[in-house]
């Protein structure tokens, strides 16, 4: 989107209206790709107000629950200056980069690259329809003001309408630099406002990917095998047939797919298939081998990617050499909704129902794969019931377009939760080697950090070691603290469980070591936790204001009520900063009690406040839940957990009280639905060793480590 | 496959021909088009599903259609018109939800709770609401959405 902004205004925006429709405002970013000539006006369009003074808003980026589609429109409504809320909404079809850059939502990123265009968009059509109005009136555009959908004529009193001036404002000339609004004038932006698609969600009547239904659908379920790289080998085609509703069986690259007038009789066809897998080479794949590979893959040399002075002489010289091991599991995301897709594959074209985070990922892997051109894969984005990164990968979108082409008709795929949790794209498992070094008074003068890890882009992207090692490191690389000889490389230990991206991606494990061994050294040095890191951040005025935040909150040091115990954290991550205190029992038995978390966070404007809460609850509870509980282990090649029996999550029982406090700020939004997360483990962790004086270095953290039997 | 009648949201819908073993969520889903009721696990273990069976909080994938005949079943489609129960108004209230997948089913038990226990304690919440999951991390503005509900009952 950087490249977006870059362009001139003029150039950004252009006018698509035609006679009768009203101020349009769209993208024109030469040069256009091939075969996209024939994009409709209208679906490259950021905002439409009609002659009836009707406002349309494209959103651009998936929901699956983060609030894009509430604060997007909060941006641009605000910058246009109309009453909130006044928008007729629109989903949008994937289309190409070109056209609304980025349509991902992943990363947190989509409130800090719409942030710029969203606003030039909406200072833009304000500028075009206050200078309508002085034209009209014949006076100096500089005396009429936009507010709230009106354009007044100060002196003269004089006013006219958003929709009375939008077709005589669709003639002028799109302006170059329209002013944007002084942050001290946003009447929407920083205001905690309602989800506009909340209503539907609470009636049931919202309609999820899960929901989705097409004329002549049928619904199927997949066969695959549950060892990762094998195959089916074979199956009882007539024993599915036989299952009432069953209306066929077909061969996809992943299995084998039943297709079925319902979901269950997809379902129970699948189960009467009794498949016969070949299981490939990894059939003996297990938790304790791949423990074997790091313990192999961490002796080799790592690939640096920091390297300030020379920390192993550092470490020599030091008056206490500190080392610590930390180890992460692989772990699933486990939405609510498990996965799904409906697609109608036809022969020069295909329509596709996804619930999916990376529409445009989805929709050129369909056109690469089944040798479509790029305007003839129509992708409808859908609700999604949760992704947390799990629906940014498009295999489940292949898979049903696969199975629609074999069964030539439109179809519904469902994946059990079963099918959820074996066929995953895990976060990656990790190993976290410190050393760290002080010296006599206590300072801070050597840091070494090895990442022994399953590499995502390796494995997915086709990254070289060099972009796997920065990924990997990420968190690990960037530690904040001054310390003048400091070392992090990465050993690649990759197996065939295939990985992705979770919610904050390798900044759910790398802070995990960094924040508790950061804890560990400030013991060492007879140093408070909070004044030993803040005496190291003296140049990052930002990571001190979240810290000192928290600690302000939570009351740091003051006396907690008994048994009661606090740990803190903080860590920088998708442009925001965030600090964390975790209030924490442990019972005899090491069974941990959060009873309170205390979460200080700086991503420059806050656009909805309430959001930004409950983007701080989500990922503070989905850190929780890695840090408590979430494993998958490996057994045969396979998954061992399935449901929510075997892979927990955190129940209201369980759930701390949250806060979350924000710093005032004047700077451009940043993200918010990861950076919350990555404070939440080593806080809670920290906390277990002000409680017991116990070291917890592996998640999820267990009664028994803590015990010590 | 077998023909029944069910009542769902006060209304009798005779010769529902699927098989017997079907579970309720999926004749709710796929024959009567009620898709506000989710599937989650398939298991009663998630509570995403959950309809009320005369009143009575129930997980309607672990239900199979054939025991539930004589039984009068509320969705929340049937929860109330408009979305004007006290509980749906007190989680906009609370904005009680994010992706809000699993919230029909944490409606429907919190209606059935509120109807047995018109002032529920936080206990009282926990040991009602823990069978209901939530991924996006909404529990304490549930627990506070109930709260409030049961103020304005």
């Amino acid at each position: 989107m950087n490249t977006i902004t870059k362009v001139s205004r003029r150039d950004f925006l252009k006018l698509t209206g035609v006679a009768g429709t009203g101020l349009v405002l769209g993208f024109h970013l030469p040069p256009k790709p091939d075969g996209w000539a024939a994009v409709e006006p209208l679906t490259n369009s950021w905002l439409r107000i009609g002659p009836d003074g009707g406002v349309t808003f494209w959103v651009h980026r998936p929901d699956m629950g983060q609030g894009a589609r509430t604060a997007l429109p909060m941006i641009l409504a605000d910058e246009l200056d109309i009453e909130w809320p006044q928008f007729e909404r629109v989903f949008l079809p994937a289309v190409d980069p070109q056209v609304y850059g980025s349509q991902t939502a992943g990363g947190s990123t989509s409130i800090r690259t719409s942030w710029v265009p969203l606003r030039t968009a909406g200072a833009t059509a304000r500028a075009m329809l206050t200078a309508a109005a002085a034209e009209i009136w014949g006076v100096d555009a500089g005396s009429c003001k936009a507010s709230l959908g009106t354009v007044v004529h100060e002196s003269s009193g004089r006013s006219l309408s958003y929709g009375e001036l939008a077709e005589k404002a669709a003639t002028l000339p799109v302006p170059d630099e329209p002013p944007f609004k002084e942050p001290k004038d946003f009447h929407i932006v920083g205001k905690p406002t309602q989800r506009l698609d909340h209503p539907a969600r609470v009636q049931g009547t919202l309609t999820f990917g899960m929901d989705v239904k097409v004329s002549g659908m049928l619904h199927a379920c997949v066969a695959r095998c549950p060892v990762f790289g094998g195959s089916v080998s074979g199956y009882d085609e007539a024993a599915a047939r036989a299952v009432d509703g069953v209306r066929g069986v077909v061969e996809v690259p992943t299995g084998v797919a039943v297709l079925a007038d319902s979901t269950w009789a997809a379902i129970k066809g699948r189960q009467a298939l009794n498949c016969k897998f070949d299981y490939g080479e990894s059939a003996d794949l297990s938790s304790a081998k791949i423990a074997e590979l790091f313990d192999e893959k961490q002796q080799e040399e790592g690939y640096a990617t920091r390297e300030d002075g020379d920390a192993d002489s550092a470490l020599a010289g030091a008056a206490q050499v500190l080392d610590a091991v930390y180890e992460v599991p692989y772990a699933a995301h486990a939405p609510l909704e498990p996965m799904n897709c409906t697609a109608h594959a036809m022969e020069d074209r295909c329509e596709i129902w996804a619930p999916t985070q990376a529409p445009q990922w989805a929709h050129g892997a369909v056109a690469q794969t089944f040798g479509y051109a790029p305007q003839d894969v129509t992708l409808n984005i859908e609700f999604s019931g949760g992704g947390f990164g799990r629906r940014l990968i498009p295999d489940f979108v292949v898979e049903a377009v696969h199975v629609s082409k074999a069964a030539a008709a439109p179809v519904k795929v469902v994946w059990t939760r079963e099918d959820t949790m074996h066929h995953g794209y895990y976060r990656p498992a990790s190993r976290h080697i410190l050393r760290g070094g002080l010296d006599a008074s206590g300072k801070l003068v050597a840091w070494k950090h090895r990442v022994v890890a399953h590499s995502i882009g390796a494995t997915l992207q086709g990254s070289d070691l060099a972009g796997a090692a920065r990924e990997a490191t990420s968190g690990a690389r960037d530690l904040p603290y001054a310390v003048p000889n400091c070392h992090v490389d990465f050993c690649m230990a990759n197996t065939t469980v295939p990985v992705g991206y979770f919610r904050s991606v390798y900044n759910t494990q790398t802070p995990f070591a960094n924040e508790t061994f950061i804890d560990e050294l400030a013991t060492a040095a007879g140093v408070d936790p909070v004044a030993f890191r803040m005496r190291m951040l003296e140049d990052h005025p930002r990571h001190r204001g979240v810290l000192g935040l928290a600690a302000e909150k939570a009351r740091w040091g003051q006396p907690l009520p008994e048994g009661h115990h606090q740990g803190i954290a903080l860590h920088y991550s998708f442009g925001s900063w965030a600090a964390e205190v975790a209030e924490v029992s442990v019972g005899d038995d090491g069974s941990v009690r959060v009873h309170k978390v205390i979460c200080a966070v700086d991503c420059g404007i806050v656009v909805n406040p309430d959001d930004l809460a409950a983007q701080a609850e989500g990922a503070i509870v989905i850190g929780l839940t890695a840090a408590l509980k979430a494993e998958i282990t490996i057994d045969e090649g396979r998954v061992v957990q399935g449901n929510y029996n075997d892979y927990p999550l955190l129940r209201i029982d369980e759930m701390p009280e949250i806060e979350v406090h924000y710093v005032k700020s004047d700077v451009n939004p940043s993200g918010i639905g990861e950076p919350p997360l990555p404070p939440i483990a080593p806080a809670v962790a920290n906390a277990i060793f002000a409680a017991t004086g116990v070291r917890v270095r592996r998640m999820p953290i267990r009664a028994e480590d803590i015990r010590g039997t | 496959m077998a023909r029944f009648t069910l009542k769902v949201n006060g209304e009798t819908h005779r010769n529902v021909n699927v098989d017997p073993e079907t579970p309720l969520l999926w004749v709710l889903r796929d024959t009567l088009g009620l898709t506000g009721t989710k599937f989650g696990c398939g298991a009663g273990l998630c509570g995403a599903c959950t309809v009320h069976m005369d009143g009575e909080p129930a997980p309607s994938c672990a239900i199979p259609v054939s025991s539930a005949e004589d039984s009068e079943i509320t969705t929340i489609e049937g929860l109330s018109q408009n979305g004007g129960h006290p509980v749906q108004q007190a989680w906009l209230a609370e904005q009680a939800l994010q992706c809000g997948y699993c919230q029909p089913g944490q409606i429907m038990g919190a209606a059935a709770l509120l109807a047995k226990n018109p002032d529920p304690s936080d206990a009282d919440i926990d040991e009602a609401m823990s069978p209901y999951l939530c991924r996006c991390g909404t529990y304490q503005r549930i627990r506070r959405a109930i709260h409030r509900a049961a103020r304005e009952v």
